[in-house]
């Protein structure tokens, strides 16, 4: 054999062995999160980066959006609903090596309701009278009413536990118990995280993970054609899909998310505080062509702000079909015949910056001028979500469950009524399965009869990978690139 | 040479007329979205195709013809309009500090690459194409104001103007009297090479999304946002990207053109 051969055969083997033992995996995703901590701020971004990775609560989501345990092995509930006992998983320790025992609990979700907390879902601890660590493996929560939400409330990404030791760091280098470390943050490019060699759980396959940021959907398109990057996770261009799906070298996965994507109306300002201008908004819309036009046909029409995926989903679309001469008339009758002008800001996502093209020319047909603007999200998070300024706007709602935003008459939409705001009371302090389902659809007709917001459709969450690659999540029923189960097929 | 001439003036003259008709006339309105017709390849009803939302690419390139040809007329107005006054009197005052200071003024916006500062003002003050002009107009001054006070300076060591200087005649007179004149042919070339530069700017703007905002048609618009639809439907690429490179090439052909025409010393050569 002469030394080429030998060379070659040598190269070829290391290949092969290497591609069997791959333990790395570089996953793409669109947005860099702004910080580290999730408990304090609304950035999905953080979650889709950290979540079920580096920080772990309570409980936690699965897969199908199903709530089970995680660093509670178990809770009790008492019979009146108002005392929750967290059993605490033995042995959990901190990626600096110390313990997580029940006064780290109890230090994280008092930090998280405190006065001064800076969460962006406060609301989930507002039931929350006292937290109390029993023992250092117990963890008593007493609530001031009944919440049947709890164990849900707690497995958002903003209820993770954190090392009261970390609090000072936490926004550039996180510590918390999750099967992966933090090892590093390039910032505009890449985030590394290690596995946790203690790890209180079923370790992961994988050794090492990189979050790549790439923001532009041609990039993007790149990046994974070359390899540079194994998943994309919420690809950026629908239009590229069927292409990566023709390829044998790649997988695509549309999964369903939480994100209601709606057409936003400032309902404090004029004309939008007539409901007949809302409603002739919502029929001078054709959802079907938001859809093909901006997601190329990914999506699911919507008629109200909730998931159709989920049981209590009533589909009410027939309530503002697409019907321009109802707009017209509704128009006329609100003393608007010759129509208005009001500002259309957008976000830079495509289903924005894409379906704000179609629904501009779609309301001009009516006689709305929509002058549109594009924002980059900081701007946008200035401008029309803190600071209220602007007539219309397209943003994807990625929360779960999270109807009860319409109870908020400071939300940046403006929507202020009394009827739901008491529906979502009595919501809270209902535990019945039944009953709750109930009222969720009376709040689901509510907004949908007030047409406080023009409802266009439910987010697909398209994933592409490497064909080789397994255990990605499909859907998304919170942001998350949980990466405990990925692998690579032999 | 008559024929980069005829050539460069016949491409200007079409875009310009395809600008002018579209005040008037397009194959389609370019406002309306019709996504059931996207995507369609070039064909006898849609002559350059249709766009992801389904409008008439041609219309799209008549209207984007507007929008390019204005930013840069506006833009080379404003660099004429500021530059070359500046360049007169400088030339008037050469080798004294008001020369100075406008020179060095105008060394300073050079320095500066022309396209990052572009961006740096459309995102201070925001997208838009009356932004975009400011930007590009900016960055036209000092071209016309050194091209002005170099070809003044020349002028002022010749007889006629000493003869104007000993009838009397004051430096601003005899800047707009005599110098001014006698440059005509210099700027009329520069201008249209600048105005090239100010589509290929323009465009450059609105492919980063800094110049004119939608639903207003622009041609580097168009352009980013086929980029992610090439390998699905090319057209809506090339069209666009030609549009740009036929029109930057005509203006640049009739600059050259027009160079031969106008210099005189050039026609000497010609047989």
């Amino acid at each position: 054999m002469n030394r080429w051969t030998l060379g070659i055969t040598t190269a070829l083997a290391l290949a092969t062995a290497a591609q069997a033992q791959r333990t790395d995996v570089t996953i793409a995703l669109q947005l860099e999160p702004p910080h580290l901590d999730p408990t304090s701020a609304a950035a999905g971004a953080i979650d889709s980066v950290l979540y079920a990775n580096v920080f772990e609560g309570l409980t936690r989501f699965a897969p199908d959006g199903a709530v089970v345990p995680s660093l509670a092995e178990s809770w009790d509930i008492s019979d009146d609903g108002l005392t929750y006992t967290f059993h605490l998983h033995p042995g959990v320790t901190f990626h600096d090596g110390t313990a997580m025992d029940a006064g780290d609990v109890k230090f994280s979700l008092d930090r998280a309701r405190a006065e001064d907390s800076v969460n962006a879902q406060k609301a989930l601890f507002t039931d929350i009278a006292k937290v109390a660590a029993t023992d250092p493996q117990t963890v008593t929560i007493t609530l001031s009413r009944p919440n049947g939400a709890l164990p849900f409330n707690l497995a958002w990404g903003d209820a993770v536990i954190v090392a009261p030791e970390n609090i000072a760091e936490i926004k550039t280098a996180p510590i918390g118990t999750g099967p992966f470390v933090f090892d590093n943050w390039r910032q505009g490019d890449q985030i590394t995280l290690t596995a946790y060699p203690d790890y209180w759980g079923t370790k992961p396959a994988l050794t090492e993970a990189t979050f790549k940021f790439i923001s532009d959907p041609t990039a993007a398109f790149a990046a994974m054609m070359a390899h540079d990057i194994d998943a994309f996770a919420g690809f950026p261009a629908p239009e590229n899909l069927p292409q990566f799906e023709a390829d044998p070298r790649f997988q695509v996965l549309v999964g369903s998310t939480e994100g209601e994507t709606i057409l936003a109306m400032n309902n404090a300002q004029p004309p939008f505080d007539d409901i007949r201008v809302r409603q002739a908004v919502a029929h001078a819309i054709n959802r079907q062509d938001v859809i093909d036009g901006a997601m190329f046909g990914l999506g699911t029409p919507i008629g109200t702000h909730f998931a159709p995926h989920n049981p209590d989903y009533v589909d009410l679309t027939a309530q503002s079909v697409y019907d321009p001469e109802l707009s017209l008339r509704l128009l006329d009758e609100a003393g608007l015949a010759d129509g208005f002008s009001t500002t259309l800001k957008l976000p830079p996502p495509s289903y924005a910056r894409r379906g704000g093209e179609i629904i501009a020319a779609q309301l001009r047909a009516v006689g709305i001028r929509a002058e549109i603007t594009n924002l980059e999200w900081a701007q946008w998070l200035e401008e029309v979500f803190r600071g209220r300024d602007f007539g219309l706007t397209i943003v994807s709602h990625t929360e779960p469950m999270d109807i009860n935003i319409y109870a908020r008459p400071d939300y940046y939409f403006q929507y202020d009524n009394p009827v739901f705001r008491d529906l979502m009371t009595t919501l809270d302090g209902t535990t019945d399965a039944a009953a709750r389902s109930d009222l969720i659809r009376q709040a689901e007709r509510i907004i949908a009869d007030d047409y406080v917001n023009g409802y266009l459709f439910q987010l697909a969450f398209p994933t592409v990978a490497d064909a080789r690659l397994r255990g990605l999540w499909q859907d998304q029923p919170t942001q998350a690139t949980d990466l405990t189960g990925v692998s690579w097929a032999e | 040479m008559r024929l980069t001439l005829v050539l460069g003036a016949g491409l200007t003259a079409a875009f310009l007329g395809a600008a002018l008709l579209s005040f008037l006339w397009t194959p389609e309105p370019v406002s309306g979205v019709n996504i059931a017709a996207r995507l369609h390849p070039p064909d006898s009803v849609n002559l350059l195709g249709t766009d992801h939302f389904g409008r008439d690419i041609l219309s799209m390139i008549m209207v984007g013809a507007r929008t390019s040809l204005g930013v840069a007329v506006v833009a080379v107005a404003v660099g004429m309009g500021f530059g070359v006054p500046l360049g007169l009197w400088a030339a008037a005052r050469a080798g004294g500090w008001l020369d100075e200071i406008i020179m060095r003024g105008n060394d300073l916006i050079f320095a500066f690459p022309s396209l990052v500062i572009a961006i740096l003002i459309t995102a201070v003050f925001g997208p838009g194409a009356v932004n975009a002009i400011i930007a590009i107009g900016i960055f036209n001054i000092p071209v016309f104001a050194r091209l002005t006070r170099s070809g003044a300076l020349s002028l002022w060591q010749r007889d006629f103007i000493l003869a104007a200087r000993v009838s009397g005649k004051s430096a601003p007179r005899i800047s707009i009297e005599h110098i001014l004149p006698n440059l005509t042919n210099l700027l009329i070339v520069q201008g249209t090479i600048q105005f090239s530069l100010g589509i290929l700017a323009e465009a450059g703007l609105s492919y980063v999304g800094l110049g004119a905002q939608p639903p207003v048609p622009s041609w580097g618009r168009m352009l980013a946002e086929a980029q992610t639809m090439v390998a699905i439907a090319p057209h809506v690429a090339i069209v666009p990207g030609m549009a740009i490179v036929l029109m930057v090439l005509g203006l640049n052909l009739l600059g050259d053109g027009l160079r031969d025409a106008l210099d005189p010393r050039l026609k000497d050569r010609v047989p």
